[in-house]
Parts: C-alpha cells; sequence; structure tokens
C-alpha cells in the first residue's frame, strides 16, 4: 500500500489547450468521492505544473506513488478514473497509457538548469518554489555578496544573453553598476515574438520566481530600485501566473521596501506589450514603456548610460534572468561546466518544424544538431529525408544536412550564416522549398518592421517582391544577384537588429541552396512546393477512375468516366492541390 | 567650470567641440558636407533615412553621424564607395516608393528629395515596385497633405510634438503601409500652424493657397515682420510678380523659424480688394431720417461732417494730411468742450511696443488722461 501520493498534470499553455484543467479537475473530484486520502492514509497533493517541453503529448500527468514517478500521455478527462482505481487504489500502474522510450530519449541528453524546476513545481506555490531552495540565492546575495562579488561571479560564469544577441550578462551589468545615476532601472524582456520560440513563455509560466529571483539578485548588482517585466499580452497565462507571484513576493517582503530586512528597495511592475515583434529590440522596449510607439532608436548611448526614462538601464531576457539564481546558488564552476570555450552554460530551444518529438529542450551549449535532431527530436515525422534546420528564426539563417556536427553554440552558428537567437529551431523536410520558406520569413519581418528607416521599412519589402516573383515563376535573370546586393545593403544600413538581420534567411538560403533559386528561375519548383510553377495532371496508369479528384476539384478541371482514367484541363486548374490531397492510388503526379 | 572639449578628426580634420556634439553638427563645423534627410537641426535626431551614416574607427557597422555623439579621438570618414554606395541604395529605395513626378509637384526646385536624387545620378530604379496609394483627404483651408510623396522622415511628427506640443500626427501601421496621419485616420483637426509644411523635406505638405501660384525659383523673398500680433515674428514673403504666394520663416531668426496659422497662412488680405489702402472719412448724410431721442445733437457737433448717430456707408478718401488734421481737430474741441478724461484710448496687440509706447505717451502727454489700454489685457 503507497504512504505518498501526487499528481502533477502539466498545465502550461500547451498542457491547458489539451485540457489540462480539466484532468486536475478530475483527480480532484475523483479522489475526493473516492474518499482516497482518509481511506487509505495517504498523504496526498495534487497540483498543476509548467511544461514539460513534449507539449505534443500533452495532457501529460506524473504520479508519484512512494517516490516512484509514473509517467502518463495524451491523459483525457475520461481516462482519469481508470488511473485513480487501477494505479492509486490498486497500485498498479496502467502501463499502455505510459509514455514510451521515446519519451525518455527526449530527455536523455538534455541537461535542464533554467528548467529544472519547471513541470516539477506549481507555479502559483511561493512555498513550493522554496521547498527546491527558492530564493536560497537571494538571501545567500544579501547575507554575504557585495553587488561587485555578485557581478564578478556572473562573469566569471560566462552566462551570455540567452534573447538573440549573447552579450555577456556580467558586462553589461558591471556597465550600468559604474554608470552614475540616482535612479537604475531592470527590465526583463519577456516580449518574445519569433515565429517559433516559446521558451520565455514556458519558463515565466512554469517557474515565474526564478525570473523574479533573478530580477532581485540583477538589481541588487546594479543598483537599481524599480524593476519591469515588459511581456506580450498574448500570453495571458504567463502574464496572470507572473502577477500572482510578484504579489505574494511582495507580500512575503522579496520585493518592496527595505526586502529582506536588508535595507534595500526593489519593486517590479508588469508592462504589457501590444505584440509588436520590434519591441523585443531594447530601445523599441523601452520606447513602449515610456507610451511612445515601439521603435527603435540608434545606440550609442546604450540603455546600461542611457535607456528607460533616460536613466541607466539593464535589459536581460527571460531566460538569462532565470539562470541567474542558480549560478548563484551552484556556483560558477558549475555553470561554466556546462557549454563549450565561449559559451557556457545551457540553452533552451523550441524545436518544432518536420521533427518527431517537437517541444522544448535544454541542452548544454555545444551539443550537435546530430544529436538534437536525431537523438532527442527522434528524426525527421513520417520517413522524410531533413534538408535544413532554420535556427533564430527570421533573423537566423539555415543549417545544411552537410553541417549535422555543427556544435550550437554562438560562435560556430555565427560562423555558417546563422544564429543562436532567441532558441528557435524549425526543421525542414524534402518537401520544403528553401525560396518559399526564406519568402515566409521575410513576410513576417517585412509586416513587423517598425517603418522608422528606409533600408527595413523599403527594403524588405522590395526582398520580398523579388522573393515573390521567383516562387511565383517570374523570376528575372539577376534576380538572385540582385537579392545578394540588396540583402547586404539592408544589413548594413539599416537601424536595429530587425533589419540588420531580416535579410539573414535570404542570405543563407541564397548560400547553401542556390541551385533552388536558380531552378525557380528557369520555371521550376525542386521541392514542389511553389503552386504557381506546378502543373497537375493524372498518371493514367495508376488512375483508378475513383472519381474523388473529380469531385475534390473546385474549379472543374477534372473530367473522366467512371472506371476510366481522368485528366486535368490545365488551363481550368487553379493549381489548388486538392485532387493531388485525395486521391488514394498516388495517381495525381505535380510537376 | 569649463565644458569639456573633446578633439574629433572628421576626414582627417580635426576639430575641438563640446561635449554632446554629433558627428553631423561636427561635419558641419568643418564644412563637410553629409546629405540627410530627416535630420532638421531643431528638432531631436531620429536616424530613420540613414543618409548621414559614416564609418567610425572601432566601430564594425556604419552609424548615423546624426545620432551619434562625437567622443574625444575619434575618427570619422563620411564618405567612402561603401558609404556612397549604400546612400544610393537607400536613396533608390526611398524613390522607388515615390510618385516622381516632379514636374508637377509644387516643392520642385526646393525639394530634398529632387536634390540628392540629382546629385546621386538616379535614373533609373533597380528595386521599382509597389508603391503606396493614398486617397487625399484634407477639408481644411491651409494644409495639402500628398502622403504619397512622405518619406517617413518624421520631422512633422517630432515638430507637431517637441515644438507646437500638439502631437496631432504620428506613425501607424508598420512595415511598407506605415504612414503618418491623425489618431484612426481621420481628418486632420489640428491648430493648422503648419509647422509641418514647414520642415517636410519633400512635397508631401504644402500649403493649399501656394497651389499653382509659382514654384521657388521665380520667387523674390522679402523678409518683414508678421503684423498679427505683438510678438512680432520674423516672416519672409514670398513674391511672384508682386504678389505675395507663400509665407515662411528664416531658422536663423529670434522666432527660430516657428510661425502659427495666422502668420503662416493669414496672407491674402494683402491683394484683398476690400483692403483699406487710404484714410476714409465718413460723409454726413444731406437728410437725418428722423428723430432718435438722442436730444439735440446737431447742436453740439456743429462741426462735424457727420452726424454721430447716424449710420452712414459713404465714404470719401482722404489724404493722410487731412484725416490727421480732422482727428487733431476734433480731439482738441472734445477736451475744450468736455476736458481730456473725456477722451479715451484703446490700442492693438497687433501694434509692436514701440508703437503702444507712443500711443500711451500720446495719450497721456498729448491728449492729458490716463484713459488709455489695449485690447490684449481683456
Amino acid at each position: 500500500m503507497n504512504k505518498s501520493i501526487t499528481i502533477q498534470v502539466c498545465m502550461g499553455t500547451g498542457g491547458m489547450a489539451a485540457g489540462g484543467s480539466e484532468v486536475l479537475d478530475a483527480f480532484e473530484s475523483l479522489m475526493r468521492e473516492k474518499n482516497i486520502p482518509a481511506e487509505f492514509k495517504k498523504e496526498c497533493s495534487m497540483h498543476k505544473v509548467g511544461c514539460r517541453g513534449l507539449c505534443a503529448r500533452d495532457v501529460l500527468v506524473d504520479v508519484i506513488a512512494d517516490n516512484r514517478r509514473t509517467i502518463y500521455q495524451y491523459i483525457k478527462p475520461e481516462m482519469v478514473e481508470r488511473i485513480v482505481d487501477e494505479h492509486i487504489v490498486g497500485g498498479n500502474p496502467v502501463s499502455e497509457w505510459q509514455v514510451d522510450e521515446d519519451y525518455h530519449k527526449f530527455h536523455e541528453k538534455q541537461v535542464k538548469v533554467v528548467l529544472s524546476d519547471c513541470g516539477n513545481i506549481d507555479p502559483e506555490d511561493i512555498n513550493a518554489y522554496m521547498a527546491v531552495d527558492g530564493y536560497k540565492a537571494v538571501e545567500k546575495v544579501f547575507a554575504s555578496m557585495t553587488p561587485e562579488e555578485v557581478i564578478d561571479m556572473i562573469k566569471k560564469s560566462g552566462l551570455r544573453g540567452r534573447g538573440g544577441a549573447g552579450f555577456p550578462t556580467g558586462v553589461k551589468w558591471e556597465a550600468c553598476r559604474k554608470a552614475e545615476a540616482g535612479q537604475k532601472y531592470i527590465i526583463c524582456n519577456a516580449d518574445e515574438g519569433d515565429p517559433g520560440a516559446f521558451m520565455d513563455r514556458a519558463v515565466i509560466e512554469g517557474n515565474p520566481h526564478a525570473v523574479i529571483e533573478g530580477m532581485i539578485i540583477g538589481a541588487y548588482a546594479i543598483g537599481a530600485s524599480k524593476g519591469y517585466v515588459y511581456i506580450r499580452a498574448e500570453y495571458p497565462l504567463a502574464v496572470e501566473r507572473l502577477k500572482k507571484a510578484i504579489n505574494v513576493s511582495r507580500e512575503r517582503g522579496f520585493l518592496g521596501k527595505n526586502i529582506f530586512g536588508k535595507g534595500f528597495d526593489f519593486d517590479i511592475k508588469i508592462k504589457l506589450g501590444a505584440g509588436a515583434f520590434v519591441c523585443g529590440e531594447e530601445t523599441a522596449l523601452i520606447a513602449s514603456i515610456e507610451g511612445q510607439r515601439g521603435m527603435p532608436r540608434a545606440k550609442p548611448p546604450f540603455p546600461v548610460h542611457r535607456g528607460l526614462w533616460g536613466k541607466p538601464t539593464v535589459i536581460n531576457n527571460v531566460e538569462t534572468l532565470a539562470n541567474i539564481p542558480y549560478i548563484i546558488k551552484k556556483g560558477h564552476e558549475w555553470f561554466s561546466s556546462y557549454g563549450t570555450e565561449k559559451s557556457k552554460g545551457t540553452k533552451v530551444f523550441a524545436l518544432t518544424g518536420k521533427i518527431k518529438n517537437s517541444g522544448l529542450i535544454e541542452v548544454p551549449m555545444g551539443i550537435t544538431l546530430r544529436e538534437i535532431i536525431y537523438d532527442i527530436g527522434g528524426g525527421i515525422e513520417n520517413e522524410k529525408a531533413l534538408k535544413a534546420v532554420q535556427t533564430g528564426g527570421p533573423s537566423g539563417g539555415c543549417i545544411t544536412t552537410g553541417m549535422l556536427d555543427i556544435n550550437m553554440d554562438y560562435e560556430s552558428l555565427a560562423k555558417v550564416g546563422s544564429i543562436v537567437g532567441s532558441g528557435g529551431m524549425i526543421v525542414l523536410d524534402e518537401d520544403d522549398c528553401m525560396v518559399n520558406v526564406a519568402k515566409y520569413f521575410l513576410q513576417f519581418t517585412q509586416s513587423e518592421s517598425c517603418g522608422k528607416c528606409v533600408p527595413c521599412r523599403i527594403g524588405t519589402k522590395r526582398l520580398l517582391e523579388i522573393m515573390d516573383r521567383i516562387t511565383k515563376g517570374a523570376g528575372r535573370q539577376g534576380d538572385i544577384e540582385l537579392l545578394e546586393k540588396l540583402s547586404n545593403d539592408i544589413k548594413a544600413a539599416s537601424l536595429c537588429g530587425l533589419g540588420q538581420t531580416a535579410p539573414n534567411p535570404v542570405l543563407s538560403t541564397i548560400k547553401y541552396f542556390r541551385e533552388e533559386y536558380e531552378a525557380h528561375l528557369q520555371g521550376k519548383c525542386p521541392a514542389k512546393a511553389c503552386n504557381e510553377l506546378l502543373t497537375y495532371h493524372i498518371i493514367e496508369e495508376f488512375c483508378k477512375g475513383c472519381g474523388a479528384c473529380l469531385r475534390a476539384c473546385p474549379a472543374g478541371a477534372i473530367t473522366g468516366e467512371k472506371k476510366k482514367p481522368h485528366t486535368i484541363a490545365p488551363e481550368i486548374c487553379i493549381k489548388c492541390g486538392a485532387c493531388f490531397d485525395v486521391c488514394k492510388f498516388k495517381a495525381v503526379g505535380k510537376e | 567650470m569649463g565644458m569639456k572639449k573633446l578633439k574629433v578628426t572628421i576626414d582627417g580634420k580635426t576639430i575641438e567641440v563640446p561635449e554632446n556634439t554629433t558627428v553631423l553638427d561636427a561635419a558641419r563645423m568643418l564644412d563637410i558636407q553629409i546629405p540627410t534627410l530627416c535630420h532638421h537641426p531643431k528638432l531631436t535626431p531620429f536616424g530613420g533615412c540613414r543618409l548621414c551614416i559614416v564609418e567610425i574607427k572601432g566601430i564594425p557597422r556604419p552609424v548615423t553621424s546624426c545620432t551619434t555623439p562625437a567622443s574625444d579621438g575619434m575618427e570619422v570618414t563620411t564618405s567612402s564607395p561603401q558609404m556612397e554606395d549604400l546612400r544610393k541604395t537607400v536613396l533608390e529605395l526611398i524613390l522607388s516608393d515615390h510618385p516622381n513626378d516632379c514636374m508637377v509637384c509644387e516643392k520642385a526646385g526646393d525639394c530634398t528629395l529632387q536634390e540628392l536624387a540629382y546629385f546621386y545620378g538616379i535614373r533609373e530604379n533597380r528595386f521599382a515596385g509597389e508603391r503606396r496609394i493614398y486617397e487625399k483627404k484634407d477639408g481644411n483651408p491651409f494644409l495639402e497633405r500628398d502622403m504619397e510623396k512622405c518619406i517617413l522622415c518624421g520631422r512633422c511628427v517630432k515638430v507637431c510634438d517637441e515644438v507646437q506640443g500638439v502631437g496631432a500626427i504620428d506613425f501607424t501601421y508598420r512595415g511598407f503601409k506605415s504612414k503618418i496621419c491623425p489618431p484612426y485616420e481621420k481628418d486632420l483637426n489640428c491648430e493648422f500652424c503648419g509647422q509641418c509644411v514647414a520642415v517636410c523635406p519633400t512635397g508631401a505638405l504644402t500649403g493649399k493657397q501656394w497651389s499653382l501660384r509659382g514654384r521657388q525659383k521665380d520667387i523674390k523673398e522679402i523678409d518683414t515682420i508678421c503684423p498679427y500680433c505683438g510678438t512680432g515674428c520674423n516672416i519672409t514673403l514670398h513674391v511672384r510678380r508682386n504678389d505675395v504666394v507663400r509665407i515662411t520663416s528664416r531658422e536663423d531668426t529670434w522666432n527660430e523659424g516657428w510661425l502659427c496659422v495666422k502668420g503662416r497662412f493669414g496672407y491674402k488680405f494683402i491683394n484683398s480688394p476690400d483692403r483699406l489702402k487710404k484714410p476714409l472719412i465718413r460723409i454726413t448724410p444731406k437728410k437725418d431720417t428722423g428723430n432718435r431721442g438722442y436730444g439735440d445733437t446737431e447742436k453740439n457737433f456743429t462741426h462735424s461732417p457727420i452726424h454721430p448717430f447716424t449710420v452712414s456707408s459713404n465714404f470719401r478718401e482722404v489724404s493722410w494730411n487731412e484725416a490727421l488734421d480732422y482727428i487733431a481737430e476734433r480731439l482738441n474741441d472734445i477736451k475744450s468742450k468736455h476736458g481730456a478724461d473725456a477722451i479715451g484710448g484703446l490700442s492693438s496687440a497687433r501694434c509692436t511696443n514701440e508703437e503702444n509706447y507712443l500711443f500711451q505717451k500720446f495719450m497721456r502727454a498729448a491728449v492729458g488722461t490716463n484713459n488709455v489700454d489695449h485690447c490684449a489685457r481683456l
């Protein structure tokens, strides 16, 4: 008979969307109904936890019975009763609902620092955080460290900004510490805007107190009495949990006047962003907090000298700040034992695209791409061939199959024309057209350009127009060279990081997939993804004359008698691909 | 306490500048030309047009000279094949989203964008593509906004906010669709001071009354003082064939080139047929139309050519001498019959301080009364 039972239900945004709160409700009502804690004299607790990484398998439920953890996947409310009856009451885990080998392989090569408590503790319970040594780092700092010692430790740890640029955090803090001013600020940048990146959201949803603790330590180090978390309003759950966490921290005296009784004042305000990508750029973010339109300004002066309201300001990304308490607690030697010579520690990546196990992963810097794709990610979906991996989102570049053994760190990725960025990692397979992929990212950056500077506002529009005509078969001779020329000029002349990196997907796909661009100029899309360049036809020997394509065709382009091969009239065909998708006999060809 | 001086070298020439001087200002002190579009000396730096980019030793990428503060020992290169090439790309990009209708543009000949296109020899455009198309909507009689010509330099936004303190317009939308407009894209409803027109480097913002009245090359500029109020702003009349077609103000005047709606746009009176150019004296009607109950007025004003309580629209044009004599005679009359305090004087806010001083002096010393006041005191 089990003496204790803990039930953890994954309730990040992914878990909630899959029905996490209904699952937790089901556990709570069934356990009450069956009077389990009393009947079996068990220590019983049920709570939500943050993201576990493998969101595709949600709702994930952990049942810990006498320290033995059983992990269930794809749990729905109606499945809860059987778990309660067989596992909790009967003591026999429901084996067919448990996670498989893949789940364990997904976690095997990961090293969790930032995410170490995320997914294990109730993010809305400060006691849960304190039970895993939460707020011990800030206690240690106040008890025994000067601000200079804190900065020194962060410098020695080698921690670099996780938001994209990879600037050494300790150096940034030191510059701000040295800036003379009556008022300083620390800002947590939670304006995660890259398409396909969701690590900051997961960290705040899963362990908001770690971010708050990191901010308190940063504030102490630089001498700031006020902090802001700039977070997008599209992250309602993260905002709600952060709000709760800030309020309860304030009640405990961790925020406010004379915190921890050490004569140091520090408090945090939340500022909601309206979701503009450019507000992730620090000067635009500052403008937005000040109530201005989110538009970047030229640097220098840098925010550490002239930032929010003209005062010295440190802006750190969520993941960067969440690393701080762990570095303080475990020491810089421990932290820098992970990673490569110049990129220390771990990095959270959002692994998405055509990969079997998509989700959030935390790996030591310097791990190879091959390990991420094949060991953690479990390889490519549907037995397709890997084509490339886009890292760094719309500001990054692609890495090809020939470079799978590249180390995932700042320097190595920069060398091949990509970036770590905020950690987006989109896996592409043989069906993806690289020209089209680059065009997609360009569409994003163009529509998110703030409009302030000419190269970004008009330049990316012109790039997009050229890309668009190439994918539509209207490309002109010299377009590839024109793309390169314009891309390089935009990079050199743009005001902020958005424009300076926006052409990266174009340049990197031209660099590694130039032949695909050339094929488009010849009117062919090798990946068969660009509709305007395709023609659909019926392969007679495979066609059974079932009529499925005929019924599916919205343009009436397909004719044919029953049980005889059909035909597609190319002049009527609108190339929507409906016939291709619906044919069970692979009798529709596209070229 | 002496200001800290910074030694900056630009294109091989060295200059000492005070702290907080921008690289652009330092270059201009050295008479080194750097092209700009969004920069305006009276407004905060913007850094949007990217034309003023320069290379600074030790900084890996080009930076805008208008936003970068000079620092001691800085070495700047303003022109290099790469810089000029980037400027050309930027200009081509701007012109790829511009109507390029200089032939019919009000601003032609006085347009910074046109000048730059000329100097950079931009004829063919490698980047020709979609252009923003907007409908014009301006119900007001002063400002003409042709937003297709707008290059989003932001000067109008900043002058409205920083100088006028109004904030009637701002950037809206993002990406290629970015535009400058009033809130909710409504029609402009502001003070119509026209400061935005004054700082616009293209033909996007012009005065409605200027339209088809003559371009800058035919204009004779005449400096004068605004007649409207006692502030006395310096204005410059733009005159074509003895006709004022436009009013501007120079930046090096005490009003720094800023004007209000009246000073900038209220000049139609100059050539108005209703304008009084000579003194008029009202003619007394031949016959009184009846007793109005005010007593024996004829007896009191025997010398008067005008019946005081009769509204007459008949005037006689007279010389200044005759008019002044007439006024003097009447004032003396009143003074001798009723004393100086029967007379009061009210002067105008449109007069200069000197004129107002003279007026009160006249009332006190010549007429002999303290009954003097001024309309602006209300």
